[in-house]
């Protein structure tokens, strides 16, 4: 099979998107709590996300009311930074592959 | 009616207005909360409110997270700490020391409400008979209220 070592040429070549296969997605999920105030909770989401009040209401709504809500979609990096953040401002956050 | 806490008219920052009785009641709360922080009992539910895990199903994953951010979380929760001690007789603050104001306040009502065990319905009954559990519900609820106050003033 030594004639596959030639092949990389071929496809080391940096063209179409086809050749990058993304990984799946990390979703930051922030969970209810009890203790953290709604008013707080949207404030975060603006000052964090940069989210638009209306935006940041309806995923506060939905931790509350769900019990849960995916605050920000992205690689395992961004996902991780999110969850730092999240957690530097007293919210309940994890993070999970997307399925 | 204006609030505890507003956006001063000139010169940036925001005018804080409370009594001197209440400021007395929050300069007793940050050796609280650097008791707390401090103890290094990661069991504590408190601690694992203040610091929860990155994973819902992945120990080692979780390890390695708060292994990189522990202490960096850490020592901004006690720099806000530091900033809310140091100003909390001011009449005035800036926009960054109100912020370190609400990370405090906002810390410190994590530590009471869970040491508290309180829900979204708790009210002081539910807390009567004991005194000192009394005063920190009462004390919580002053947290809230003022907490709902910065938001506010932040976010106008």
């Amino acid at each position: 099979m030594r004639m596959a070592q030639t092949a990389p040429v071929e496809t080391e070549r940096p063209t179409g998107d086809e050749d990058v296969v993304p990984d799946l997605p990390w979703i930051v999920i922030v969970w209810n709590d009890p203790i953290n105030l709604m008013s707080y909770v949207v404030y975060v989401f603006q000052k964090l996300f940069g989210y638009p009040r209306e935006k940041a209401t309806t995923l506060m709504l939905d931790v509350h009311q769900k019990g849960r809500a995916v605050v920000s979609t992205g690689p395992r990096e961004q996902a991780e930074f999110d969850v730092a953040r999240l957690h530097a401002h007293g919210l309940w956050a994890t993070m999970q592959k997307d399925r | 009616m204006a609030g505890p806490v507003r956006r001063s008219r000139r010169g940036g920052g925001f005018d804080i207005r409370i009594s001197g009785r209440e400021r007395d009641a929050l300069a007793t709360l940050p050796e609280t909360l650097r008791t707390v922080l401090s103890s290094g009992d990661a069991g504590d539910p408190v601690a694992r409110r203040l610091f929860p895990s990155a994973y819902l199903d992945d120990e080692a994953a979780s390890r390695e997270f708060d292994d990189v951010v522990h202490d960096d979380l850490l020592e901004r929760r006690l720099a806000a700490i530091a900033t809310f001690e140091r100003t909390i007789r001011a009449d005035h603050v800036t926009e960054d020391e109100l912020v370190d104001w609400l990370a405090a306040l906002n810390d410190l009502r994590l530590v009471l409400g869970v040491r508290l065990a309180v829900t979204e319905e708790s009210t002081a009954a539910d807390f009567d008979g004991d005194e000192e559990t009394e005063t920190a519900f009462e004390l919580y609820r002053y947290l809230s209220y003022l907490e709902e106050h910065v938001v506010e003033a932040l976010s106008a």
